[in-house]
C-alpha cells in the first residue's frame, strides 16, 4: 500500500514566488482602475467647469439669436444651423463612398501591387494634419472648381478629410465578419454582391457606425480647416443651400474666446461648447442604437 | 480484364436530356497510366466526374492529376492524411476554390456531361446544384426560418416560403426541433442541430449533389450518429460526397470510398477507389491498408 503524505506537510496556499505574483496581479487592478478614473476625472472636471462658465448663458434665445457685439445678446443660431448644414452634408457625401470603398478593397479587389499600394496610402492619408485638407480644400473646391466658401464646398473637404479614417474602421468590421459566413452564403448560390449585402454588411454595421461617428465627430469639431475655406467668423443669416456661406459653431466659440477679457463672452463660449457637447453625444447615442440594432441575435 | 467491363457500361447519363459525353472523354477516363489496378470504377450513373485534374495553389501543386468518377445517390467517402488533398479536391466539385487567391486548375470536372471549369460557366449556378455543407456549422446569425430560405430566396425561387421552410427542416430530421422556435436565431441551437440546419439550408435549392467537408468532426458522437443516419435517408434522393477523418464513419456510411495521399510532389493523388466493403475488407495497395489499419496516418 503507497503510503499518503500527511495531510500537514501538502500546503495550497500561495507562499514564495506564487504569493508574489499574486501580490502584483491584485496590484494591476487598481493601476488599470486609476487609469480609467484618470480619464473619468479629467472629462468630469472639464464637464464640469464649462458647466459652471456657461450653464447660466444656456436658454432657447442663446439657440436661436445671431452673434452681437454685446455678450449678453449674443447667441449662436448662425453656428449651430451652419454646423448641422455642414455636418448634414459631409455624413452625405462621407459615409456611402467610405463603405463602398471598404466593401470594394475586402470583397471585390484583386489582390495586386496597386490596391496594396491603395490600401497603404488611405492609412497614410488618415494621419495627415487637418490644415493640409484645409489648404487643398481651398484650392481646389473654393478657387478651382469656383464653389467659392460655401457649404458644399466646406463638406468636401471635411469628407476628404475623414474618409480614410471611415474607410480604415468599415474595412476592420468587415473583416470582423468570418469567412465562414461567407462560404455559407456562397455555397448556397449566392452572388458575392448577395453575399455582401445579406450577411457582410449586416455583420459590419455595428463597427461601421463606430468608425462613422468618430469620422463625423472629427468633422464636426475641425476649425482649422475651415477656417482656411473662409468659414464666416461673424453671420447673422441662416444658410437655405449648399451653395451658400456659413458660419460654424466652433468658429463661432473660437471667436468668443478671442474676444476681449471682462465682457462676458467666455460664458458665451462656455455655453457654445455646451451646446456642441450635446450635439456630438446626440451623434454617439444615435450609434448607439444602431449598434445594437444589429448587434448579432 | 474487369476494366474492360467497367468501361463499357459505365458514364450511364443521369437524365436523358443530359449532354452525353463524347467517346474520347469516356475512354480518357478511365485507364490512365498511373491508375494500375487499385481504381475500380463504379458501375452506375455517374454525377461527378474529375478528369484529370491538377489544382496549384501559386506555385504549389495541391492535387495532381486525378480521375474520378462519383456515383448519383450514393454515399462516396474521400479518406487520406491531412494535407492529402481531399477537402482542397472537394472543394474543386463546386469551384469554392475560387474564392482563394492564386489558384489554377487543368483539368476537367464533368457534372452532367458540362465541365465546370469551363470558361462560360458561372460558379453560382454550379454552387446552386451542388451544395456544400462545412466542418464547422456554419449557420448565418439569422433566424432559422431565414437560414434556410436564404438559398432559395436568392435564387430567386417564388414559391411558398413557409412550405419549403418546413420540407427542408423535416428532409434535415430537425423540423420536430425546431418548429416552435422557427424565429430564434439559428446560432442558438446545439451544435448538432446547427449542422442539421445547415444541411436543411443546402437542400432549399433542390442540389443534386451535397458536398460535405468532414461535417461531423466538430460534433459529439450522438449528434455525428444522427447525421450520419440522416446522410442515409439523404442519400435515396441527393448524391453525397463526404471527407472524414474518421475511418468508422466511412466505413459507416459510404458506399464508395476512395484514399488519398500526397504523392512524391507533395500533390495529392488518388491511391485507391472501390467499394467501401471492398476497400476496408481487402485494399489493394500496401499504402491504403497501412492507413485503414492504422499504421499510419
Amino acid at each position: 500500500m503507497a503510503a499518503a503524505a500527511p495531510a500537514s506537510l501538502v500546503s495550497l496556499r500561495a507562499s514564495g514566488q506564487l504569493a508574489r505574483r499574486q501580490f502584483i496581479s491584485r496590484l494591476s487592478r487598481y493601476v488599470f482602475l486609476g487609469a480609467t478614473l484618470l480619464a473619468i476625472g479629467v472629462l468630469a472636471f472639464l464637464v464640469f467647469d464649462i458647466v459652471k462658465q456657461g450653464g447660466g448663458r444656456l436658454s432657447w434665445d442663446f439657440l436661436t439669436t445671431y452673434p452681437s457685439r454685446f455678450a449678453e445678446r449674443a447667441g449662436v443660431r448662425a453656428g449651430l444651423l451652419g454646423t448641422i448644414w455642414v455636418v448634414g452634408t459631409t455624413i452625405v457625401l462621407t459615409i456611402p463612398v467610405g463603405i463602398g470603398t471598404a466593401i470594394w478593397i475586402e470583397e471585390f479587389a484583386p489582390r495586386n501591387r496597386l490596391t496594396q499600394l491603395v490600401r497603404l496610402n488611405i492609412a497614410n492619408l488618415a494621419g495627415v494634419p487637418s490644415i493640409i485638407y484645409g489648404i487643398l480644400g481651398l484650392a481646389f473646391f473654393v478657387r478651382f472648381t469656383e464653389l467659392g466658401s460655401t457649404i458644399l464646398a466646406a463638406a468636401l473637404t471635411l469628407s476628404l478629410m475623414i474618409l480614410p479614417i471611415m474607410i480604415i474602421t468599415a474595412q476592420e468590421a468587415v473583416r470582423q465578419v468570418p469567412p465562414s459566413i461567407r462560404d455559407g452564403s456562397l455555397a448556397l448560390g449566392a452572388t458575392r454582391l448577395q453575399t455582401v449585402w445579406h450577411h457582410v454588411l449586416p455583420g459590419a454595421v455595428p463597427g461601421m457606425a463606430t468608425g462613422a461617428i468618430l469620422a463625423i465627430s472629427r468633422a464636426a469639431g475641425e476649425t482649422a480647416a475651415l477656417i482656411m475655406i473662409g468659414a464666416a467668423a461673424f453671420a447673422a443669416f441662416d444658410p437655405t443651400s449648399i451653395n451658400d456661406k456659413f458660419s460654424l459653431l466652433p468658429i463661432q466659440i473660437y471667436g468668443w474666446i478671442i474676444a476681449p477679457r471682462g465682457q462676458g463672452f467666455e460664458a458665451n463660449a462656455a455655453a457654445g461648447i455646451i451646446v456642441m457637447m450635446m450635439g456630438i453625444l446626440t451623434l454617439n447615442l444615435t450609434a448607439a442604437i444602431i449598434r445594437e440594432r444589429f448587434r448579432r441575435p | 480484364m474487369i476494366d474492360q467491363k467497367v468501361h463499357d457500361q459505365v458514364q450511364t447519363p443521369i437524365q436523358p436530356d443530359a449532354p452525353r459525353l463524347s467517346e474520347e472523354e469516356r475512354i480518357g477516363i478511365i485507364g490512365s497510366p498511373n491508375r494500375g489496378d487499385c481504381i475500380m470504377e463504379p458501375i452506375e450513373p455517374v454525377a461527378l466526374g474529375f478528369e484529370a485534374f491538377s489544382l496549384w495553389y501559386g506555385a504549389k501543386r495541391a492535387i495532381q492529376d486525378v480521375t474520378i468518377k462519383f456515383p448519383a445517390n450514393r454515399v462516396t467517402a474521400l479518406i487520406g492524411p491531412s494535407g492529402c488533398g481531399k477537402s482542397t479536391l472537394l472543394r474543386s466539385m463546386n469551384r469554392m476554390n475560387d474564392l482563394i487567391p492564386g489558384v489554377r486548375t487543368e483539368g476537367s470536372v464533368y457534372y452532367r456531361g458540362i465541365d465546370i471549369f469551363a470558361r462560360d460557366i458561372d460558379p453560382v449556378e454550379v454552387r446552386r446544384r451542388i451544395g456544400m455543407v462545412f466542418q464547422k456549422p456554419n449557420p448565418f446569425p439569422k433566424s432559422v426560418a431565414d437560414n434556410v430560405a436564404f438559398g432559395a430566396r436568392v435564387n430567386g425561387f417564388r414559391g411558398n416560403t413557409r412550405e419549403l421552410i418546413e420540407n427542408c427542416l423535416r428532409k434535415a430530421a430537425l423540423w420536430d426541433e425546431v418548429k416552435d422556435g422557427l424565429n430564434k436565431s439559428g446560432l442558438a441551437l446545439s451544435g448538432g442541430q446547427q449542422q442539421r440546419l445547415c444541411i436543411a439550408r443546402a437542400l432549399a435549392n433542390e442540389p443534386e449533389i451535397i458536398l460535405m467537408d468532414e461535417p461531423c468532426s466538430a460534433l459529439d458522437p450522438i449528434a455525428t450518429l444522427k447525421i450520419e443516419d440522416l446522410m442515409r435517408e439523404l442519400v435515396k434522393d441527393y448524391t453525397i460526397i463526404i471527407v472524414t477523418h474518421n475511418m468508422q464513419q466511412a466505413a459507416r456510411v459510404s458506399d464508395y470510398t476512395a484514399f488519398m495521399l500526397m504523392g512524391e510532389g507533395g500533390a495529392g493523388q488518388v491511391i485507391e477507389y472501390a467499394p467501401t466493403n471492398e476497400i476496408f475488407t481487402n485494399p489493394r495497395d500496401k499504402r491504403t491498408e497501412d492507413y485503414i489499419t492504422g499504421r499510419f496516418g
